[in-house]
């Protein structure tokens, strides 16, 4: 085996990376029995180098390596046939690159070339189509559906994006000086995550420590940005299902987080509110009082309405048995995050990527999932009080670093050859962001990889044999992200 | 029922009553106030969209996202929330140009609009790349605590049903088309309602080599709304004041 150990956060260098055979990184792959983070290349004079990228949560490390691909190499036996997980890193390789991977069973396009997508076809009498999208009814970004039915009944549904693609990891690449105000709006409902994930990477490259207040402030930040989507998407499931009082409490409840992050930081979703070497607002006592007396009453609203939801017979009898996704399907899917999770698949980069901040917080995370929609209803009831528990450990710690400062001035040079991973365990799962730079120490590659990137196809398998007008729910308690997904 | 009754009870009522002056608070990145600074050099390029002019002094709203990275003495943010406007140009803030000032002329709308929109006005919503920042604040003007729909503000599901649009997102090539379909299924008249630095200008996507923003040369656009993203109380008094007769 030829792989690289490394962390999350750690700078390696880039030249220590090996290049092996395609073959070779297949059976070690076949080994290893990890996930794949990380499989996008890199154009290097004339060739093209595939970097691969693989988690091991059980101990916290990530493996790379690599293969080179010269110019007459146009094709590989594609990996997909055996692990069906990196289905969509291959599509995207090979949109990017126009490397084959062989007997790809589903080699569509990802972002682009809308117009040439060769959707599945079902044939038959009673075989209907159903198309939705790009321009969707409600308030949301586009994509588009395309459902195979009989009567009522989905059988398969097809979902093609790309029509958010804006070539942000190209215009990451065009910037001279940090960006964190581009790294905000690459996904504008994870705009700390993304934002921290940047920061990370940067600071990791840059050799620049930040203080332990930052840190904390940071993760606050995080956190409570998880309660308020959390919050915001549990009306949106009890909307979907006419449960309007549902909808209208949880609404107005997540009002009350995301206001106070306005305070905080002067944006509702906190934008502005991290820098590469740091944070630019502080939570000083009183403010941290006010975050826990907030919420202790959202806790409660929160509580109360869960309560009587789970007690009305109308909004078990859709959540329960609708959308299912076996934790097998999942696990082969290579499905992350919260939806994972809400499957039975337990990963979640805070606790299993050894985040000093996080692994002494003495949290526990037990979870009988059943992977339905009130599995992933549910789950986000329980990290919401789960999130609530760690904001108020990480105030409690916040005041023994009272004296530091809230940033220190970044290294403005990033390290010449080198390759660095960040993970950052959003609302939604894991935002990785991987940054190589060449040898000025200028970035020459740029990977971003959101949660919804690996998670839409689970979104598909979940609306099979449910009903059409399930499939809003389905969504919803998803909550996919295609901006993430499309760059 | 009884439960679902008592959940209504300790909610109480939660909504804002006077939107048009319903007070914001003070940390809210808003209108910026720009002030003369004596020795003092502005760097130009720490404002991540360009929206800072170093001489002579202006931001323009249209490209700021409101980050406050180019905060000093001489640039200031107040939390007036009031940043829509009808013409282009009003939107760059000048020194020493108050709120008052700005919200003086910054509407001025015509008179078959007031007369045809003042008591119903229904949009569809467009996101052309959007990042759902946005997205998710136009969704909150129709929460219960600003409830856009008691002033006959609405978004609805089909272009047919509304009035205008309103585009989210620096219009990404592969939405170009999609976002003329719908204005073109948009019955006359109609209005269109760019919300969002990004749609306006482009914002932090401007250098991308993925946008088509055609459309915007080729129709008429009534109304811009600046934000990064819109606050809800900015749309909704942005469209008030540019339907209502006052």
């Amino acid at each position: 085996m030829n792989w690289i150990v490394t962390e999350n956060n750690k700078k390696i260098n880039a030249l220590d990376i090996p290049a092996v055979s395609i073959e070779e990184i297949k059976s070690d792959i076949e080994n290893m029995k990890m996930r794949v983070v990380g499989f996008f290349g890199k154009q290097e004079y004339e060739n093209v180098r595939l970097y691969v990228v693989m988690a091991d949560d059980k101990i916290g490390k990530l493996y790379v390596t690599s293969t080179i691909f010269t110019p007459n190499m146009k094709s590989y036996e594609s990996f997909t046939q055996k692990f069906p997980a990196f289905h969509i890193f291959e599509r995207e390789f090979y949109e990017e690159f126009g490397i084959e991977p062989l007997n790809h069973p589903w080699l569509k396009p990802v972002r682009i070339n809308q117009d040439k997508y060769p959707f599945f076809e079902m044939q038959g009498e009673d075989i209907h189509q159903v198309a939705v999208g790009p321009i969707h009814a409600g308030v949301i970004e586009p994509g588009h559906f395309r459902f195979m039915c009989l009567g009522e009944k989905v059988y398969d549904l097809e979902i093609m994006l790309g029509y958010q693609h804006r070539g942000v990891e190209e215009l990451f690449l065009k910037n001279k000086r940090y960006n964190n105000r581009l790294a905000e709006s690459v996904c504008g409902d994870s705009v700390i995550a993304y934002n921290m994930a940047y920061s990370q990477a940067m600071e990791a490259l840059s050799g620049t420590e930040i203080t332990s207040k930052a840190q904390i402030i940071r993760r606050v930040a995080l956190e409570m940005e998880r309660i308020a989507i959390h919050i915001g998407d549990m009306g949106a499931i009890a909307g979907d299902m006419a449960y309007l009082m549902g909808a209208s409490i949880f609404g107005i409840t997540r009002t009350l987080v995301i206001n106070t992050m306005l305070e905080i930081s002067g944006s509702r979703f906190g934008r502005g509110l991290i820098n590469v070497g740091g944070v630019n607002f502080d939570i000083d006592d009183k403010m941290s009082d006010k975050i826990i007396e907030m919420l202790d009453g959202v806790a409660k609203t929160v509580d109360r309405t869960t309560k009587v939801m789970l007690k009305t017979p109308s909004c078990i009898s859709r959540m329960e048995r609708t959308g299912c996704v076996s934790a097998e399907n999942a696990k082969a899917l290579g499905a992350v995050g919260m939806a994972a999770r809400s499957s039975g698949v337990d990963i979640d980069t805070r606790f299993d990527f050894n985040d000093k901040w996080y692994t002494s917080l003495d949290v526990v995370k037990p979870f009988k999932a059943t992977g339905d929609v009130h599995s992933r209803f549910m789950l986000r009831y329980k990290e919401i009080k789960q999130s609530m528990q760690i904001v108020k450990k990480l105030l409690a710690k916040l005041k023994e670093f009272k004296s530091e400062a809230i940033k220190v001035t970044p290294n403005n040079m990033l390290a010449p050859n080198s390759f660095v991973i960040s993970m950052t365990e959003g609302w939604r799962g894991e935002v990785v962001h991987i940054a190589l730079t060449g040898a000025n120490g200028e970035l020459l590659r740029y990977k971003m990889k959101d949660p919804s990137f690996n998670n839409w196809y689970m979104l598909a398998m979940a609306v099979r044999n449910n009903g059409v007008s399930d499939f809003p729910l389905c969504n919803k308690s998803f909550n996919l992200s295609y901006c993430g997904n499309d760059l | 029922m009884l439960d679902t009754i008592k959940l209504k009870y300790f909610q109480g009522n939660q909504f804002i009553p006077d939107i048009p002056n319903a007070p914001m608070r003070s940390q809210f990145r808003g209108f910026p106030i720009l002030k003369k600074c004596e020795g003092c050099t502005l760097d130009e390029s720490i404002c991540p969209t360009g929206a800072l002019k170093a001489n002579p002094l202006s931001i323009d709203m249209g490209k700021c996202t409101l980050c406050g990275e180019c905060k000093c003495e001489a640039v200031q943010f107040s939390n007036y929330y009031k940043l829509a406007s009808t013409d282009r140009n009003k939107l760059i803030v000048t020194e020493d140009m108050t709120p008052e000032e700005f919200a003086k002329t910054a509407i001025e709308a015509r008179k078959e609009i007031k007369r045809v929109f003042s008591k119903s006005l229904k949009l569809r919503q467009v996101s052309a790349a959007g990042c759902n920042g946005c997205e998710m604040e136009l969704n909150a003007c129709s929460n219960c605590n600003f409830d856009m729909g008691r002033f006959g503000i609405d978004f609805v599901a089909s272009p047919r049903h509304a009035d205008g649009i309103v585009i989210t997102g620096p219009i990404s090539e592969n939405m170009a088309y999609a976002l003329e379909d719908c204005y073109k299924s948009t019955p006359d008249p109609k209005i269109v309602i760019l919300a969002g630095a990004c749609a306006i200008s482009g914002g932090v996507f401007q250098n991308s080599s993925k946008l088509n923003r055609e459309f915007l040369e080729k129709y008429p656009i009534d109304l811009y709304i600046p934000g990064c993203p819109v606050h809800p109380l900015t749309f909704i008094n942005g469209v008030l004041d540019f339907i209502s007769k006052k």
